[in-house]
């Protein structure tokens, strides 16, 4: 069973519907005890870094702890920047830590928020994006992105006047700054790539 | 690349979609949740549900709806249509959809903008306008409220950067003089708009040949363009749009 963690930021309900629509198991879960036993989790969030990172409150020493222990871990949007050491969106505010680099505005040379598709480019062996060839487009909507400063990770990056980190994978722990539960056909596979790591790990 | 959107607009009343001219004249187009799986099967990139008759009975009808489109499409959707508070946002959001977008509300009480921005985000809070051609002042447009029965003092330009700097993280520009009319969009308007605001502009309301398409991208420098009559009644195809707006040399996702 995979959990989507539930603490309260907006728009989770998608996520679930996407991973039902696949055939996978998933919970809405804000329990310490359902997230010890899920087979993976997956972070969502829409919000600002600041109100999401302080809404999570003490299930980030959870989330933290089962990552670490191997449990897969699959962060959205503003779950991939709470991923990350720090975040710079209105004040400073401390991530999850679990992968080097923080997150940024986008410079306002760039029509801000990114929104809409853009074609991201995986390196090779990145589990989230298997049979989806070398590139595809996917749905972004955010006007903050993490630059990845974690040699042990593996980055996919879009183009949007710069190099735009659009996921990571480092270990049993992945992010996506696009909505796979919104990018269509190819966001689909995203999350069935992702079920299908939770399943092979149990 | 960033690639331009092609958004159908779905019209909603006593749960059908329908379509008119000049905001008058509906036509039926069919079922809401049926005609939004079928254009994101075939591509479309977003979709944008109106809830044009917005009463209180309306209200609920339209969060059912939202619920059911959001178990069926997984493509960004947008709800509008007499939202009056960040409550509403918030019943809206939490029932699947991915942005709302405010009008009427946002001209009387513009604070619901900033407010709604800082709870869900910008990326979630779409300004709409409804433009319609100034009859005392050439090259401006006014905004007009009350799905464009009640014109306004505002002028759309100075309404669209007060919208940004309030935190719309989208702006839905429609024209009233070329909505349903085919005969191509208000690039005019587009243009001014899109040059004064930093955040994503919607092109909408004239959409009738392929070639309109790419004017509103090139000629009016909108980042989507939204169309309704065009799709509904079927003479043309999402895919067909994208193809063509691609040998023109638009980025699209195909």
């Amino acid at each position: 069973m995979i959990v989507v963690i539930d603490y309260n930021v907006g728009n989770v309900r998608n996520v679930c519907n996407a991973f039902r629509h696949i055939g996978s198991e998933v919970q809405l879960s804000c329990e310490p005890k359902t997230i010890e036993k899920a087979s993976g989790l997956v972070l969502p969030g829409v919000a600002a870094f600041g109100y999401a990172i302080s809404a999570l409150g003490d299930l980030a020493a959870v989330i933290k702890d089962a990552a670490s222990a191997g449990k897969p871990l699959l962060g959205i949007c503003v779950g991939y920047q709470m991923l990350f050491d720090e975040s710079h969106e209105y004040g400073l505010y401390k991530g999850l830590g679990l992968v080097h680099g923080k997150v940024v505005g986008i410079p306002a040379t760039q029509v801000v928020p990114h929104m809409g598709w853009n074609l991201v480019k995986p390196q090779s062996n990145m589990d989230l994006f298997a049979g989806l060839g070398k590139e595809r487009h996917f749905y972004f909507a955010h006007s903050f992105y993490a630059q990845v400063a974690d040699r042990q990770a593996k980055a996919a990056y879009t183009d949007y006047g710069f190099e735009l980190s659009a996921s990571v994978q480092k270990a049993n722990v992945y992010g996506t700054q696009f909505h796979p539960e919104k990018s269509g056909e190819s966001g689909l596979q995203v999350l069935k790539n992702f079920a299908q790591i939770c399943e092979k790990r149990n | 690349m960033l690639t331009k959107r092609i958004i159908p607009c779905l019209d909603v009343k006593d749960n059908r979609v329908v379509k008119g001219i000049n905001f008058l004249n509906l036509r039926d187009a069919g079922d809401p949740v049926e005609l939004g799986a079928r254009y994101s099967e075939e591509g479309a990139d977003e979709l944008v549900f109106l809830d044009i008759t917005a009463t209180i009975r309306s209200r609920k009808t339209i969060v059912e709806l939202v619920e059911k489109v959001a178990e069926k499409v997984f493509i960004p959707f947008t709800v509008g249509g007499g939202i009056q508070n960040a409550k509403q946002i918030d019943e809206l959001l939490r029932s699947g959809a991915d942005k709302v977008s405010v009008n009427t509300a946002a001209v009387k009480t513009p604070q619901i903008i900033t407010e709604a921005a800082q709870r869900f985000g910008n990326q979630c809070v779409v300004l709409a306008i409804d433009a319609r051609r100034s009859k005392t002042k050439p090259g401006k447009w006014q905004v007009c409220i009350k799905a464009g029965s009640e014109p306004t003092e505002l002028d759309v330009v100075d309404w669209a950067i007060k919208g940004e700097k309030l935190g719309a993280g989208e702006i839905l520009l429609t024209s009233m003089d070329a909505d349903g009319t085919k005969a191509g969009y208000d690039n005019q308007l587009n243009k001014a708009v899109s040059d004064a605001v930093n955040i994503p502009v919607i092109a909408s309301g004239g959409a009738g040949k392929l070639e309109h398409l790419y004017d509103a991208i090139v000629d009016g420098r909108a980042d989507a363009v939204l169309m309704a009559s065009i799709t509904h009644f079927g003479n043309y195809g999402i895919r067909q749009m994208k193809e063509y707006l691609r040998g023109r040399g638009i980025a699209v996702n195909l």
